[in-house]
């Protein structure tokens, strides 16, 4: 170094850098990598395990898959790698089930709107959001007759729905219906009226004491048992009313949390100023309670999205149960891992999204009382 | 000095909806002569089916033969075994994943929890990696994932391997040794019960010394000792009488040992794996619920780092982490019931599936396996009613 002679007078000595161990990624591998011998042992081992998963995962996952392939024995000769062909030819069958094929426009139309639709009650800087919320009233009626026909349109069987469709249409329609009748019962749950009160513990603690698949069941066997004879009831219709009543129990619970954090002077209050139940409740208690509760809601909703899937079980063909069917060809069978990472896939995007949004509400909503 | 008379306005009809004293009344009367005519309706109909239908209604076909097999009993069962033995096994067969289930999520759950708090930047990723990834996708299709790798990606009896002497992992499942007892064998389990009644009094006896002189005894090492020591001394003293019956392949499946079935495997990893991580995200939650004050304060007082955790952190953190998680051992149990996915024979699967088609009871069947998660459900959250009376913080 030549200015190693050169001397400064006091207090004008030019800022030197930080030395380089701390600052930079230098600093950064140093405070989170290798803090301490046990964080060094760690990192090495969790870098290991890395390298021993990703790159054969990757090699089976893009590098050596096959796309374009008629059958599992093409596609085993053409890599070693996954065999995603047979997600390529059956991809209309897992997203729409036995929907027939020149009525599927109604399908992506309905798809589409469902977004135009949620677009103004997910976010508040939509544009027009006033008459786009009217829509959202309306859509479910606008849903109903593009699915199953009716007004001019072609009558479809609910039994020809099938695919991601089925799922995105039990997991909204369960979501949309469940949460106003899981404040209901947060409310009876809570309520003054000991009838009302008792009914509602009723309700809530026999639906959540037992697993949802046993309530299909008995929406598939005992129903007939239950209702007038000669009633028919669609299987799809049965399953949305007991998804949305097993969603609505845990709602419940998760709002009756939310319900019971309100300090009592804001009831008080709200009644101090000549406010009636229904308005204590609607103006003052519940936006409050609710928003205390958003990350239970949210994790309800994400539950009851995943558990759409159980639907196979009394033989409703969401994907998984096509996937049943395709791997009973004998063309495809065995490339169940296949189909079920595919699968897997598509609820991971939907619920990590749901999830996202969640938080994104959750700040958007923090008014700095959080403690 | 007069009692002051108030003028009460007479009664009138519309002060049943208008008068709140009275609308309380008045909608709780309506509600219960809904409920009533709604009960009424739905048993009154039931009735009417069953009668136009034929079906005979009790429960006496418990205690008919069942005439189906099942893959896995933990009692003696075979086809001739009654219906009422079949629920049984399928109790049996639920209690037994479940059991295994929660002890294997705890520990995952626990070891990810604190994982994702680890200051290591790696580690504390994969973490989270693993647990949005199996938070996120649907349980059932876990299951069927895990099943269709162990069912298809494991080589056949034949060339089963064999990761460890006498344990072999093939298409067939999880071929164990497994332990024969002759006699003899309820000296050693004796000896237990003496070493774990004799661990309850020790712990006690070392806690009122502490407490009086302040001397600590190794409380842990002496107790996991007395355990290994006594039974180890037990089975020397009754002549060894436990013996390994060791799996060996015969034609094309093991013989002897014991078979964990494909089912079973897909069954519990899928549930372990998943439940741990909601366990994990309670675990990280009940630690960050501690305030940092906490740590500092014992750091304060010299207390080390693990003292720390275990003294100070932990007991206070539990408080948090334990109800969510007995709620998730309670998940965990209801999720069982997805084995009639792979073909688990648990209870859903035995009465409620093939013993239902079988007789076409589907009142008293679905009865049952109702009744059984119900009041298991309801015992549990009487437990966590207990539990959290019991440590409650006392504030005056």
């Amino acid at each position: 170094m030549t200015d190693t002679t050169q001397s400064y007078a006091p207090g004008t000595h030019p800022d030197l850098p930080p030395p380089s161990y701390s600052r930079g990624p230098i600093k950064w591998m140093r405070d989170n990598l290798f803090s301490s011998p046990t964080n060094t042992v760690l990192t090495l081992l969790g870098a290991y395990l890395l390298y021993l998963a990703i790159p054969p995962f990757l090699d089976w996952f893009i590098f050596d898959s096959v796309f374009d392939a008629g059958s599992r024995n093409e596609c085993w000769e053409k890599g070693d790698g996954a065999c995603w062909s047979v997600v390529v030819v059956r991809f209309s069958q897992l997203v729409y089930g036995f929907y027939p094929e020149h009525l599927r426009w109604r399908v992506d139309t309905a798809f589409i709107l469902l977004f135009v639709a949620l677009g103004p009650i997910l976010y508040d800087k939509v544009p027009f959001r006033r008459y786009l919320i009217g829509f959202s009233l309306i859509y479910p009626v606008v849903a109903f007759f593009l699915l199953w026909g009716g007004m001019g349109l072609e009558h479809v069987e609910s039994s020809k729905f099938g695919g991601f469709m089925l799922t995105v249409l039990i997991g909204v329609t369960g979501i949309g219906a469940s949460l106003p009748l899981g404040i209901l019962l947060a409310l009876g749950r809570r309520s003054d009226l000991l009838v009302l009160k008792v009914i509602c513990i009723c309700f809530i603690e026999f639906i959540r004491g037992v697993p949802l698949i046993t309530l299909l069941f008995v929406a598939s066997t005992l129903l007939n048992y239950f209702l007038p004879p000669g009633t028919y009831f669609d299987l799809l219709l049965r399953v949305l009313i007991m998804v949305t009543l097993f969603a609505a129990a845990y709602l419940a619970e998760v709002i009756r949390g939310g319900l019971q954090a309100i300090p009592k002077g804001q009831f008080e209050a709200a009644m101090a100023q000549g406010l009636s139940y229904w308005k204590m409740m609607g103006l003052v208690v519940l936006p409050q309670a609710m928003k205390i509760s958003i990350p239970g809601i949210v994790n309800t909703f994400i539950g009851l999205y995943k558990d759409t899937t159980l639907v196979v079980i009394i033989g409703l063909l969401d994907p998984l149960g096509l996937s049943q069917s395709i791997l009973a060809d004998s063309k495809w069978q065995g490339l169940s891992t296949e189909i079920y990472i595919f699968i897997a896939i598509f609820f991971f995007l939907s619920c990590f999204g749901m999830s996202g949004y969640s938080i994104y509400l959750e700040n958007k909503l923090h008014t700095g009382h959080k403690r | 000095m007069s009692a002051i008379e108030f003028d009460r306005p007479a009664f009138k009809i519309e002060d049943l909806w208008t008068d709140s004293r009275w609308r309380g009344v008045t909608i709780q009367v309506i509600a219960i002569a809904g409920l009533f005519a709604f009960l009424a309706f739905i048993v009154n109909n039931t009735i009417n089916n069953l009668e136009s239908l034929g079906v005979e209604t009790g429960y006496g076909f418990l205690s008919d033969p069942s005439s189906y097999d099942i893959n896995q009993t933990l009692i003696e069962y075979d086809s001739r075994s009654s219906h009422g033995r079949a629920a049984l096994v399928g109790l049996l067969n639920t209690a037994l994943v479940a059991f295994c289930g929660i002890i294997a999520a705890t520990i995952l759950g626990f070891t990810v929890g604190v994982l994702r708090l680890s200051g290591n930047w790696l580690i504390s990723r994969i973490m989270y990696c693993y647990v949005e990834f199996t938070r996120n996708v649907p349980l059932l299709l876990q299951i069927l994932l895990w099943h269709g790798i162990v069912v298809h990606s494991l080589p056949r009896p034949k060339d089963a391997h064999e990761p460890l002497t006498g344990i072999f992992l093939s298409n067939r499942g999880f071929s164990l040794p497994s332990p024969v007892f002759e006699e003899g064998s309820s000296f050693i389990l004796f000896a237990l019960i003496v070493a774990i009644v004799g661990c309850v009094v020790f712990t006690r006896y070392a806690k009122r010394v502490q407490e009086q002189t302040g001397k600590i005894y190794p409380v842990i090492t002496i107790n996991l000792g007395m355990i290994v020591i006594l039974p180890l001394i037990a089975y020397f003293l009754a002549g060894m009488p436990i013996s390994l019956d060791w799996p060996a392949l015969r034609g094309f499946n093991f013989a002897g040992g014991v078979t964990v079935t494909p089912e079973f495997v897909a069954l519990w990893f899928a549930l372990s794996v998943y439940t741990a991580s909601f366990i994990s995200e309670n675990v990280r939650a009940g630690i960050q619920a501690i305030s940092h004050g906490q740590t500092e304060a014992a750091y304060a007082l010299g207390l080390r780092p693990n003292w720390t955790m275990r003294l100070v952190i932990l007991p206070q953190a539990l408080r948090v982490i334990i109800p969510p998680l007995i709620s998730q051992y309670l998940n965990l149990t209801k999720n069982s019931s997805l084995a009639i996915a792979v073909g688990y024979m648990d209870i859903v699967a035995t009465i409620g599936g093939i013993s239902l088609n079988q007789t076409g009871r589907a009142l008293e069947c679905m009865s049952i396996v109702l009744t059984i998660y119900l009041s298991f459900s309801l015992f549990i959250s009487l437990i966590m009613n207990w539990y959290n009376k019991r440590v409650a913080l006392v504030e005056r």
